[in-house]
């Protein structure tokens, strides 16, 4: 079955007022971007609906394999195209309820005919084609309620457009449509997770992560590209900012009191992300934070790293069991990265007993001793930012398969 | 040389060498290390075995890669009977299975287990109505041969599976080795929850087989170490065999029974009926790439020698048996007539094969029997 295009509905955006062409030139360039290897591909966006053509078959299928992870499509559909010509229509109907599971299920013509010159109206049409589909697959059986096939049939003056399949969509908003934030990004399960969430509701984001070495390797880096290379799948390129953190994490250790150290250090961390957050221009930061999960995350804990900023600090997880952050994010493929065992900056000096309801007279007294701005600032400019787009399967591989 | 021995061992494509020896270049780490160069050949070991399942239509399933076909036998038999012990202790097998899966069901029987061995008629076949009959609730495995690699009789797999399913809750499990890339081999269609496939049997690498289970079959291991392979085959996985193993069951995968094949092995048959001296074991309707034949009161060793100074290479009945004088267990099960016994012979192509070569064979078969025949 060779299908001439893809059929893309918009879902939530077609709500949108005056607003919507901005969410549409969005999705737009999302899917451009998701599809920038693949020559082929012209996109054509109307007012609910786009529409995809690729030149080559592999594309389409490619297109077909990537379009479920772009935010803001609702469902899509392959369309198959001949001449408006009833035994033409009547061919290709066969062809496309062919590449349906037929057995046992329902069945139903739909019939939009915005060619009015075309010679048979709808009903007739309905019936000719419903018929000679039922012909051929005796073991359909038409329902006009909800059906499990709907081959849906619209004539145009191009020709007919033909299809059965509706395949559904990420859903959410079009990254990048409503603002862009920065996502403190550690390697674990939650925070790539917390990325996704914020994503899927139309923030665009770049990623920070602090990395130590020589304590923390090149492999718990390479992990954190890999996991920023699978948001980027979402449908917008995501960019990484790696803060060389040893300095400041050494003299952390010296300066406070080890079950004060976490605290410290999250502080820190907070206000690095925050001045790159400013740098770039975000408005937000982003934690895969989840209350009660370990010390740094009671809601004493939290008040006192939060002091250290005025930045609205989104964290989408914070009232979600682990077990269901492990599920989504097996689901949205990032778990099998996240669990790769590799020290990360927040385990290398972890502290014996941390303190859960950390006094913030305390930690200011500790951390007047010593002056850290100078360090931070130096992390803030040292860092690394990796601009990682969706590095299309590069395939060695296949060559020895 | 003309080579028929390909039921014993194929030649390696040149495809799979190049494969192999680039893997052993480039990706020699173990896939079990951390390190970057670790993990690229776990990336690839886990290609690999996608694209073995894949080519059985069992995606979701897996793959315990083993050092060939008669580890993953022992492996399938020894170790599922094992884990799934508590169900029952009876499993169910056939007279002329492969010694791989034969001596391991003798083991069997030593620590306690009851095992049936399906009998066959005179074309090597099994009789549903005797499997059903063997059924029974402790049935724990059922393990059935695809193809015989002596004689190329094709079991009736997916009857076969339909019956198991319906009546009991056992493992179904076949020796696909002789079959994989001569006939279709998919695990959905046939009903299979575990097949055994060989490298060196396909144009592949010896000392490289797997054994490939549905999800959720998990047998015991029969190995201890390391607990690679999910701890069912411990021992450090060789990447660039799997590489090749992947890459030769690729290039024979096929979706029908090879046509060529069976047209030569016609050729071959319509040419030994000449014959009053020559019996031929191998059904009709066998596998397409293996002819089995016994001369009355001739050694089968006599054939082979003479059809090799003639330039072509048989085989007796089977390569695993042929150092053994006495008449192998599948000669026995399938009943032949004690004149035809020792003169056993099999024909089996492989994809260096050509149609001359047939003709060839022909020709010499011909002036053998002409030989034998005034000797007699």
């Amino acid at each position: 079955m060779k299908w001439k295009e893809i059929l893309i509905r918009y879902g939530e955006l077609s709500l949108k007022g005056r607003n919507r062409n901005h969410f549409v030139r969005k999705l737009r360039n999302n899917i451009k971007g998701a599809m920038s290897d693949l020559k082929s591909i012209q996109l054509r966006a109307e007012r609910d609906r786009m529409f995809l053509v690729a030149e080559e078959e592999s594309d389409m299928q490619k297109a077909i394999e990537r379009l479920p992870y772009i935010f803001g499509i609702q469902s899509f559909s392959p369309v198959a195209m001949c001449e408006a010509d009833l035994d033409a229509i009547k061919e290709k109907a066969l062809e496309v309820v062919g590449t349906e599971e037929t057995s046992g299920k329902t069945f139903k013509v739909e019939i939009k005919r915005a060619d009015k010159t075309f010679p048979y109206v709808t009903a007739e049409l309905q019936q000719a084609l419903g018929g000679h589909v039922l012909h051929h697959y005796p073991e359909l059986v038409v329902q006009m309620k909800k059906p499990d096939i709907l081959l849906h049939v619209d004539i145009r003056k191009e020709g007919a457009f033909l299809t059965s399949k509706v395949y559904k969509g990420a859903g959410g908003m079009p990254v990048g449509s409503n603002g862009h934030s920065l996502l403190m990004l550690s390697g674990g399960i939650d925070s790539p997770v917390a990325g996704y969430l914020l994503m899927k509701r139309g923030v665009s984001i770049d990623a920070i992560h602090f990395a130590s070495p020589p304590y923390t390797s090149e492999l718990a880096k390479q992990k954190v590209m890999d996991l920023t290379e699978k948001l980027c799948s979402f449908g917008a390129p995501v960019r990484l900012h790696v803060i060389p953190f040893t300095e400041l994490q050494q003299a952390i250790v010296q300066q406070v009191p080890d079950n004060l150290s976490m605290t410290t250090t999250r502080r820190m961390m907070l206000q690095i992300a925050d001045k790159v957050r400013e740098e770039i221009g975000a408005l937000a930061l982003v934690t895969g934070e989840s209350l009660g999960q370990v010390a740094s995350q009671t809601l004493e804990s939290l008040t006192a790293i939060n002091e250290v900023t005025s930045t609205p600090i989104l964290r989408p997880l914070i009232a979600m069991d682990k077990l269901d952050i492990i599920e989504l994010s097996e689901r949205i493929g990032t778990y099998e990265t996240s669990i790769r065992p590799y020290e990360d900056c927040c385990t290398i000096f972890t502290p014996s007993n941390p303190k859960t309801k950390p006094k913030l007279e305390k930690v200011h007294r500790f951390e007047s001793f010593f002056d850290f701005q100078p360090l931070i600032e130096e992390a803030v400019r040292n860092r690394e930012v990796i601009e990682v787009w969706r590095q299309h399967e590069k395939d060695d591989f296949e060559d020895l398969l | 040389m003309i080579y028929f021995d390909n039921s014993s061992t194929t030649r390696p494509d040149d495809s799979v060498l190049e494969s192999f020896i680039a893997a052993n270049m480039k990706y020699y780490a173990n896939p079990a290390s951390l390190h970057v160069l670790g993990r690229e050949a776990e990336a690839l070991l886990k290609r690999s075995k996608e694209q073995m399942l894949k080519l059985v239509d069992n995606e979701s399933g897996e793959v315990i890669l083993t050092s060939g076909g008669t580890e993953a036998n022992n492996l399938a038999i020894l170790g599922i009977a094992e884990a799934y012990s508590s169900r029952g202790n009876h499993v169910i097998t056939t007279q002329i299975e492969h010694p791989s899966i034969m001596n391991a069901c003798r083991k069997l029987e030593e620590i306690g287990f009851e095992v049936d061995y399906l009998t066959v008629d005179a074309e090597g076949l099994i009789s549903i109505e005797e499997l059903e009959k063997k059924l029974r609730k402790d049935t724990i495995l059922v393990s059935i041969m695809h193809v015989n690699n002596e004689i190329g009789t094709i079991q009736p797999i997916r009857q076969c599976a339909d019956l198991i399913k319906k009546s009991s809750r056992a493992v179904f499990h076949s020796d696909c080795v002789q079959s994989f890339g001569k006939l279709p081999v998919s695990m959905e269609s046939l009903g299979l929850d575990a097949v055994t496939i060989s490298a060196h049997k396909m144009n592949g690498l010896k000392n490289s087989g797997a054994l490939l289970l549905k999800k959720n079959v998990t047998p015991q291991a029969i190995n201890f170490g390391g607990g690679q392979e999910n701890g069912l085959r411990s021992g450090t996985v060789s990447v660039p065999n799997a590489v090749a193993m992947a890459k030769a069951m690729r290039i024979s995968t096929i979706q029908e029974e090879r046509a060529d094949y069976r047209e030569w092995r016609n050729l071959l048959m319509d040419a030994c009926s000449l014959y009053e001296n020559i019996r031929i074991l191998s059904p009709q309707y066998g596998a397409p790439h293996i002819l089995s034949i016994s001369f009355k009161s001739i050694n089968g060793e006599v054939a082979v020698n003479y059809f090799q100074e003639q330039g072509i290479i048989i085989s007796t009945s089977s390569a695993c048996s042929s150092k053994n004088k006495s008449v192998g267990h599948v000669i026995e099960a399938i009943g032949l007539e004690n004149k035809f016994k020792n003169g056993v012979i099999r024909v089996s192509f492989g994809n260096t094969n050509t149609k001359d070569e047939i003709d060839e064979f022909i020709n010499v078969l011909k002036r053998f029997m002409e030989l034998i025949e005034r000797g007699m």
